[in-house]
């Protein structure tokens, strides 16, 4: 226990670190590393609690798809090599005003809601469970977002669309 | 299981404690899986141009070593003591991380993939693998994933128009054809029923020279091994996809400002991915380490349990190497619009349609279906799909008023 402690301590540091990084960089390549380094964080999280199947789905489709997509896009819009001026806004306080509202309120809750509990680490969940949970139990909600996701892409077509 | 997550199938853990030989069994396949990798891209670019060059009357390199085979080392090392050099306007951090970002999903896609049976090292009983992963498919899908970092943060980093060209048209092949690529790994997993690398193999098992046909997969799921051929070659870069690296319009490719060990990574990268490529479509399609022992020793001669399996393993991977060299020097590089029309018109597509087909008669099989009923219905319902996607496709030209 005192091993996974350690790796979640270590995993944990890299990852706010890396968002750190993420919002404070001036090169949005950049940025969109820092974002792989937070979303891997992740994956090992999920590795360190045994579920390997949301881990590795979490590497394929954030890491492996959603960024690459970004930077996709950034290349083919604007690969500013040498940015000319900051990338900060004028939402930059209330931005950081709302971080810190929702880092207490969350925080709070947590310790609200589990003070001394300890949690047992469960056995790991194994695949045919998720795929079960997903396509029995919870059928009609994943199929709402799939179309929910279907009417976002068809959205982006028609308002990219010059005619 | 006490408490304690289980990140591996393998019965090297089932005792469930970690001493120091089951560390060393582990320590030692990591580094006979690395050493394993590099002496076989070494010795596949060798092959590959002694093949091509048989294959066009020419002699190929012959000077360094018994029949030139250390010619690649030879290579490897000049190009070791060469300067390097950075462009003034590269960006530095993320020109020097992007070769290994492109090297290291092609070793870590190898850690998965079967190569021989259960076998005994130090005392433990142990999978002649890296490591089996419950979920292995969806890790070679996660790390094929992966590869495109390298390649397209090379030609960003290098701050040069060249390269951005390059690495952007590589990008786009890349992402269009991981579609098709994940699909045809789908079509097996629907067979197999299992995520686990291991399992595929397992459920290959070779039973009589007739599990050639009926256990293998590549019979059972034929189109999705075409088409997994077909995205692999263009996932790895390699003739007749290798528009990434097209010296005519782009001066090199994404890693034209690359000199020196730099660029000699992303060449390993790039055959390395070619031999992992193959060594998961023998895992998907061929049986893996599955084959014939030999039949006047026992079952259990350390022949049997050892050797036979990884000769089967290398006889097929070598057999698709053979083929990947055979269409390199055969084909000439696609023109880009057919490229991704073959990718998005045809390769999904059908792709997609095999996947609702086998499903179908996967779940027919188990409820006792009638399959002389179920098969042709299926079938003529995916055709008639095909038909009418095929007729709704714009032809060549048609769309291009529209969009302007």
């Amino acid at each position: 226990m005192i091993a996974q402690n350690v790796v979640f301590g270590v995993l944990a540091a890299a990852m706010v670190l890396s968002a750190i990084g993420v919002v404070t960089t001036k090169n949005v390549v950049h940025a969109a590393l820092y974002l792989v380094v937070v979303l891997a964080g992740g994956a090992g999280q999920f590795l360190l609690l045994g579920q390997e199947f949301v881990a590795w789905v979490q590497v394929l489709v954030y890491i492996g798809a959603v960024i690459v997509l970004f930077l996709f896009g950034i290349m083919l819009t604007r690969a500013p090599m040498q940015p000319k001026e900051s990338l900060d806004n004028d939402l930059k306080w209330p931005g950081l005003v709302v971080a810190v509202a929702l880092v207490g309120i969350l925080g709070a809750l947590l310790v609200d809601a589990f003070e001394d509990t300890e949690i047992e680490l469960e056995a790991p969940t194994r695949t045919i469970e998720v795929t079960d949970a997903v396509f029995r139990t919870y059928i009609i909600p994943f199929e709402v977002v799939g179309i929910l996701l279907l009417a976002a892409l068809i959205g982006a077509v028609v308002l990219a669309r010059k005619d | 299981m006490t408490g304690v997550p289980v990140v591996a199938l393998d019965p090297l853990f089932d005792g469930g404690e970690i001493t120091w030989s089951v560390f060393g069994v582990v320590a030692i396949k990591v580094v006979v899986a690395f050493a394993f990798l590099l002496v076989a891209v070494m010795l596949y670019i060798w092959g590959m141009r002694k093949v091509i060059a048989d294959m066009q009357n020419r002699i190929g390199p012959n000077r360094a070593g018994p029949f030139g085979v250390l010619q690649t080392l030879a290579d490897g090392i000049k190009l070791f003591f060469k300067e390097q050099s950075i462009p003034s306007s590269a960006d530095r951090p993320v020109f020097r991380l992007a070769p290994y970002l492109s090297i290291m999903p092609a070793f870590l896609m190898f850690c998965v993939v079967p190569v021989g049976g259960r076998v005994s090292i130090l005392g433990h009983e142990t999978y002649l693998q890296v490591v089996d992963l419950p979920v292995g498919a969806l890790f070679v899908l996660a790390m094929s994933g992966l590869g495109v970092y390298g390649i397209m943060l090379a030609g960003w980093a290098s701050g040069s128009k060249y390269p951005l060209l390059g690495s952007v048209r590589a990008t786009a092949q890349l992402l269009s054809y991981e579609a098709a690529f994940g699909l045809a790994v789908l079509g097996v997993l629907i067979q197999a029923g299992t995520l686990s690398t291991r399992g595929i193999v397992d459920e290959q098992a070779w039973d009589g020279w007739a599990s050639f046909a009926t256990e293998w997969y590549w019979a059972a799921a034929f189109v999705p091994f075409v088409i997994f051929l077909i995205a692999a070659t263009a996932e790895t870069n390699h003739p007749p996809f290798d528009l990434v690296e097209a010296e005519q319009e782009l001066v090199g490719g994404f890693n034209t400002e690359y000199t020196g060990i730099r660029f000699a990574i992303f060449f390993l990268a790039e055959f390395m991915n070619v031999i992992t490529m193959s060594a998961i479509a023998t895992t998907l399609f061929l049986g893996g380490p599955s084959g014939p022992g030999l039949g006047f020793l026992a079952a259990d001669n350390v022949v049997n349990v050892w050797l036979m399996p990884v000769f089967w393993f290398l006889v097929k991977v070598l057999a698709l190497l053979y083929c990947t060299i055979w269409v390199r020097a055969s084909l000439p590089r696609m023109r880009y619009d057919r490229l991704m029309a073959l990718g998005w018109k045809y390769l999904i597509e059908v792709a997609v349609l095999w996947v609702l087909v086998s499903a179908a008669l996967v779940v027919a099989r188990e409820e006792g279906w009638n399959v002389w009923v179920v098969t042709p219905i299926v079938a003529a319902a995916a055709l008639g799909a095909f038909g009418v996607l095929y007729l709704c496709m714009p032809r060549p030209g048609e769309h291009v008023e529209e969009f302007r």
